[in-house]
């Protein structure tokens, strides 16, 4: 019974650097979410459908942080997310708008736009070993650009263009608990669309494959040690050029909870998105080096994100850049925090 | 056959060979449009100042060519690039013309509307683009955070705070004393004459101090360096600094040309601009040696594909679609597994040609 | 092939550019043996084993395993590993960030039938396996949270459950601590009793004697014997590793060089050291002194240099330069001090290759002088074209990028970036590896005239002739720390048995 005992020795002493950072994060959405429902308490925030709206504003950004989860698991990053969701909302925008293809049509062209958008990044960044912020961030223009070739004028989608897309996006999914009485003494039941749903399933999806899975396995090897990972076997170059399939096709089904959230297209839509996506990451306990982290961790970091705009817009007073500069301070500190982490630990050994 | 491939190895081949590229578009373009073969080349003097599809590049193309200065110490030193440029520019503006307008204020339209006077709010852009190199260059050098992660703090939130310190508004300065570094000095726009003397300062310093030496010592091989006694560390600092301070002056010229400070769109895109100029100018990003005048013909030879494009009537909007593809294709050029295949396939072609001679 | 054996190399060559890396060299492994593959440097053991593994490509003879018909040829180490070779690196070759059950698999994983990972299945089999083979772990946790010990360890156990008949293990014990080397050893005699043919390569040769029944020597890419542990004794080991044949050159040292005294203290060492690397020494060099560092690679001879210099950080003890004493942060403090050091590692540390001669040359000097003061370049050209011309540094020109220059030419001039500097105590790391004789003298003659100018010089080579061709004292380090010095009468006998240590002197 030797092992056990120094098992349980172990698993006490393995608080280390990765899971406190995950409690932090966790710890300070709390309190952030806490710290808003006691300011703005009369400003309904502690109502469960501003949490729900959180997560309903949120929908497209939580497929995305997945993508991008998985991207930087293997020490990579992808910065054109932002701009291929502006791609993929103007393409169902102008699908069924003036080209005229049905919803399905058009999301399935959105969804293979990005598996092709993915093979070329992943290829570039597997196979030419190019670094994936150059690779990326011309892919980043690349798309805004084949945006603004579709067109420059700010679309929407109505109702005429696609009543069926229309009606999805306004489905309101009842919640059976929550709710509250209104003036009229009514009980209004929380809501949540099916953005919501899509992308929780996508939340599940992933995090179900990057621990039971060969392929999710191979990422967390890759990015923990690229040279180890070959020596043991492993194909990096695939590994690599799948996880930046996964992201852009993600980033499309992300794209397409965004559109049903916005339902308009224009060029300058979801600019700086891959910065959410990066910091929710980052804020979530990913690492930059690659190798750690995991897709809850990601969900807090959305949610922390999403809390902190959400509080800004409950405010009303506060200019609309502070949740900007708000998540790049938080990022800052994660950073910075990750990297006093591993100078710790290099001094350890 | 030999000459050719000698050439193609100089350093400036790639730069020239665009900017040969670019010409050529031009003179078929105004060939059909009826104009003279070299309309490009054609100066002239309009309202007492330069006129000319080439004095407009160089003009237009000035806040690329001062941040190619501070993007070409800063890869050839760490290896990565700032992709926070674009951004730094647009809060050095913003911050300038607070101070000048004073904060909250949106338009000044006479002198003795300034909360400050212009040289505060130059000396204050200044600043605030060292400070933000300072930012970067301690996350790089001090922290060891990978370059393009530890600039991509600053490119999201410089613009931000930038609005922050513009109230959100466009602070608009339409005073000609300020609109002057963006304007004319006598006959010569005023952007070429900054820029020109930037890469004139930096290309002195780097004459006359070891600095070039050092930089690229660092880049080459950063632990021979240190036993060589050089402070690998500082240097890297330094770079990230002065790439700042670049982007401050850039920020100057930007703002003052449209006398305003339009937060949002000042420097947008520019960092891709930048780091194309380091790339098209023969530099590699993978750090070590430079050539600060591939990187400035670089920037140029940038901007002369914007405006021709735009001459050719492609949108703004669309032209970053062309200078993806450039990236990428230079980039993947400069690929080891790409390099490796040439090399391969021409010892290969040399092997074939051996064994038909024999 | 004969029942016990289970591997065999005949006659493998194979060349680098310019190098004969194994000139006609045979190898045998038995069945449940330890076997040592000794040699000093360059000698060829790594090329052997990368020849073995798949990643060299040799040229020819031919290998073969127990179990296989006919010659092997691996093109990777999964080939190898197919075959039944597995090796284990000095650096892991296994993923920190996951767990111990999933470096033993990964790739080969238990699976559900929904092709998802069987984790249960999996960890359950991790611990049977690390059970068997006696490594306490919780097979649950993450592998970094392990000492490199064990971390060495689960790499063992990952070849041993692939079914490995042979085991080849790289300097797996240059950073344990000697309670973790008893532990390595103990499972190495394990995987011994269940037939398992290992090969060990190491550098401290007590380990050698404490584990091994056998023992190949290789020298110069050749193979010099195959001797059974008990014929071998320490002393022959080292004069079997370093070879005998000697190039009888004419004795170097000039009339009087030998009667010259030394009084004027000018390094004085206290007790400093870094952890890992050098354990606390101290350590007198006085002016006009040439003090030799001896003892076998990985002895702590390069480590012990860089403490003094500042290269690596001093983290206990003092340093007195001159009788004043002093504090080394970064090696520009050194610099300043009058030190200069030409590391062993040239591309690694030495050279800036895609920089030019002269800019390598100057650039300690320009270091000295500071970022604002430039050597103007007519003098850069001076200073560069002197040591080219000094020192015979074969080069185009002056402004060739140095990575073009061979290895003996790109030392030079290192050598030159430091002699610019005009040190007062100049180190020099292996200065004369992979050079030709006539070079490796003319080095040999300008340490003698920099020690006549007064200089104080401590010198660090593999080949002991030359050192006692030109030091005036030695000092020897063996498993990290400095175990003696020797004075007077320097012979080549008194040096390897300092070396071999064990048996008195």
């Amino acid at each position: 019974m030797k092992a056990p005992a120094n098992a349980i020795k172990r698993r006490s002493g393995s608080i280390n650097g990765h899971t406190l950072l995950m409690l932090i994060t966790i710890v300070l959405f709390i309190l952030l979410y806490a710290g808003g429902c006691i300011a703005y308490a009369d400003k309904n925030f502690t109502r469960v459908q501003t949490f729900l709206n959180i997560l309903r504003s949120s929908a497209g950004l939580i497929c995305v942080t997945c993508g991008m989860t998985c991207v930087m698991l293997t020490g990579g990053i992808d910065i054109s997310v932002g701009s291929l969701i502006a791609l993929d909302c103007m393409i169902l925008a102008m699908g069924m708008g003036d080209w005229g293809f049905s919803a399905v049509v058009s999301m399935v062209l959105v969804l293979v736009l990005g598996i092709a958008f993915g093979l070329f990044q992943g290829f570039c960044v597997g196979y030419l070993q190019i670094q994936p912020f150059i690779v990326t961030m011309a892919g980043m223009f690349f798309a805004r650009g084949m945006t603004a070739v579709i067109s420059t004028d700010q679309l929407s989608i109505t109702a005429e263009s696609s009543q069926w897309f229309y009606d999805l996006a306004n489905y309101r999914i009842y919640l059976p608990f929550g709710g509250y009485l209104n003036k009229a003494g009514k009980m209004v039941m929380p809501y949540i669309g099916w953005g919501v749903v899509v992308s929780f399933a996508v939340l599940i999806v992933i995090f179900l494959v990057l621990r039971y899975t060969r392929f999710g396995r191979s990422l967390y090897a890759v990015g923990g040690n690229e040279q180890s990972a070959a020596m043991m076997g492993l194909n990096v170059k695939k590994t690599k050029m799948l996880a930046y399939v996964l992201a852009s096709f993600l980033c499309s089904i992300g794209g397409i909870c965004y559109a049903m959230n916005t339902m308009s297209a224009n060029v300058n839509q979801a600019t700086g998105l891959e910065m959410d996506a990066i910091s929710s990451c980052v804020i979530g306990g990913t690492l930059l080096t690659g190798g750690v982290g995991n897709v809850l961790g990601s969900l807090f970091g959305v949610l922390i994100n999403g809390t902190i705009s959400s509080i800004v817009q409950t405010n009303g007073k506060l200019a609309s850049s502070w949740p900007n500069i708000l998540t790049a301070i938080l990022l800052c500190f994660f950073i910075v925090l990750q990297s006093v982490f591993a100078i710790l630990k290099d001094r350890k050994k | 056959m030999n000459t050719l491939r000698k050439a193609t190895r100089q350093q400036l081949f790639l730069p020239i060979v665009c900017v040969i590229l670019v010409l050529a578009v031009n003179m078929v373009y105004d060939a059909a449009r009826g104009a003279g073969i070299f309309n490009f080349f054609h100066i002239y003097i309009q309202n007492d100042l330069l006129q000319g599809r080439l004095i407009n590049i160089l003009n237009r193309g000035s806040e690329v060519a001062i941040l190619a200065i501070g993007m070409t110490l800063v890869v050839s030193a760490s290896s990565g690039t700032d992709i926070s440029v674009g951004s730094v520019m647009s809060l050095c503006a913003s911050f300038c013309c607070m101070l000048i307008a004073g904060f909250g204020v949106s338009s000044v339209e006479s002198a003795d509307q300034f909360a400050m006077p212009i040289v505060v709010g130059l000396i204050g852009a200044l600043v605030m683009g060292v400070f933000c190199g300072t930012f970067n260059g301690s996350l790089v050098a001090y922290l060891g955070i990978q370059p393009m992660v530890a600039t991509l703090i600053l490119w999201s939130a410089a613009r931000a705070i930038g609005l922050l310190l513009c109230n959100n508004l466009i602070v608009y300065i339409r005073v000609p004393e300020f609109g002057i570094y963006g304007g004319y000095i006598g006959c010569v726009p005023t952007p070429i004459i900054i820029a020109a003397a930037c890469v004139l300062v930096v290309s002195l310093v780097l004459k006359k101090t070891a600095m070039g030496l050092y930089i690229q010592s660092v880049g080459i091989n950063k632990k021979a360096s240190r036993i060589a006694g050089l402070n690998s560390r500082k240097i890297i600092f330094i770079c990230y600094l002065l790439c700042g301070l670049c982007a401050g002056i850039a920020g100057i010229v930007a703002s003052s040309r449209i006398t305003s400070a339009d937060s949002n769109n000042i420097g947008l895109n520019m960092e891709l601009d930048a780091i194309l100029a380091v790339a098209l100018g023969g530099n590699s990003l993978g750090g070590g040696k430079f050539n600060l005048a591939g990187s400035i013909i670089g920037a140029y030879t940038i901007q002369a594909i914007t405006t021709t494009m735009y001459n050719l009537g492609v949108s703004t909007e669309v032209t970053p679609v062309f200078k993806a593809v450039i990236v990428i294709l230079i980039v993947a050029i400069q690929a080891p597994p790409v390099k490796a295949w040439f090399k391969k396939h021409s010892a290969a072609k040399a092997a074939k040609k051996e064994v038909a001679r024999v | 092939m004969e029942n016990n054996i289970v591997l065999t190399a005949r006659g493998i060559c194979m060349t680098f550019p310019g190098v004969k890396a194994l000139d006609n060299v045979d190898f045998t492994l038995r069945k449940g043996e330890i076997h040592a593959l000794m040699g000093e440097n360059g000698a060829g053991k790594s090329t052997l084993i990368k020849c073995l593994t798949g990643i060299n490509d040799f040229e020819a003879g031919e290998i073969r395993v127990d179990g296989v018909d006919g010659p092997v040829k691996n093109r990777s180490t999964l080939d190898a590993q197919r075959v039944g070779i597995s090796t284990v690196y000095q650096e892991v070759n296994l993923c920190p960030n996951l767990s111990v059950a999933e470096n033993l698999y990964i790739g080969r994983e238990p699976m559900t039938a929904f092709r998802t990972i069987n984790r249960r299945a999996m960890f359950k089999r991790a611990d049977e396996l690390v059970k068997r083979l006696d490594i306490h772990v919780d097979v649950t946790q993450n592998l970094e949270n392990y000492s490199l010990a064990i971390q060495q360890m689960i790499a063992i156990a990952r070849a041993v459950d692939m079914n490995c008949k042979v085991l080849i293990l790289d300097e797996p014990t240059s950073s344990l601590d000697d309670g973790e080397v008893e532990k390595l050893f103990t499972m190495m005699r394990n995987l011994k009793e269940q037939g398992v043919g290992i090969v060990f390569v190491t550098h401290f040769l007590e380990q050698v004697y404490a584990v091994c029944d056998r023992i190949t020597v290789l020298r110069n890419g050749t193979l010099v014997g195959e001797y059974p542990i008990a014929d071998l004794p320490r002393l022959e080991l080292v004069s079997a590793m370093m070879g005998k044949d000697f190039d009888d050159l004419v004795d170097i040292r000039p009339e009087g060089y030998n009667d010259r005294t030394f009084d004027q203290p000018e390094i004085e060492a206290r007790g400093m050291s870094h952890r890992g690397t050098i354990k606390p020494f101290d350590l007198d060099i006085r002016k006009g002194e040439v003090v030799g560092l001896t003892g076998l690679l990985g002895s702590g001879r390069s480590e012990l240099a860089r403490v003094i210099y500042g290269a690596d950080k001093n983290q206990t003890g003092t340093l007195k330069v001159a009788g004043k004493e002093v504090k080394i942060n970064q090696p520009i403090d050194a610099m300043n001090l009058g030190m200069g050091l030409l590391p062993d590692d040239r591309k690694a540390e030495g050279i800036i290759g895609d920089l030019s001669v002269r800019e390598n040359i100057i650039l300690a000097m320009q270091a000295k002088r500071g970022m604002f003061r430039l050597i103007p370049r007519a003098k850069q050209e001076e200073i560069a074209d002197h040591y080219i011309q000094l020192l015979q540094i074969k080069t185009a020109s002056r402004e060739t990028p140095i990575k073009q220059l061979s290895g003996g030419n790109q030392q030079k001039a290192i050598l030159g970036r430091w002699l610019a500097t005009d040190p007062d105590f100049l180190i020099l790391d292996e200065p004369t590896r992979g050079i030709d004789v006539g070079t490796k003298t003319e080095i040999q003659k300008l340490i003698i005239k920099l020690a006549q100018e007064g200089k104080s010089i401590l010198f660090i080579s593999s080949e002991i002739e030359e050192m006692i061709r030109t030091c005036n004292r030695m000092a020897v380090l063996r498993d990290g720390a400095k175990v003696g010095e020797l004075d007077g009468e320097l012979t080549q006998e008194r040096v390897m048995k300092a070396i071999a240590g064990g048996s008195k002197e």
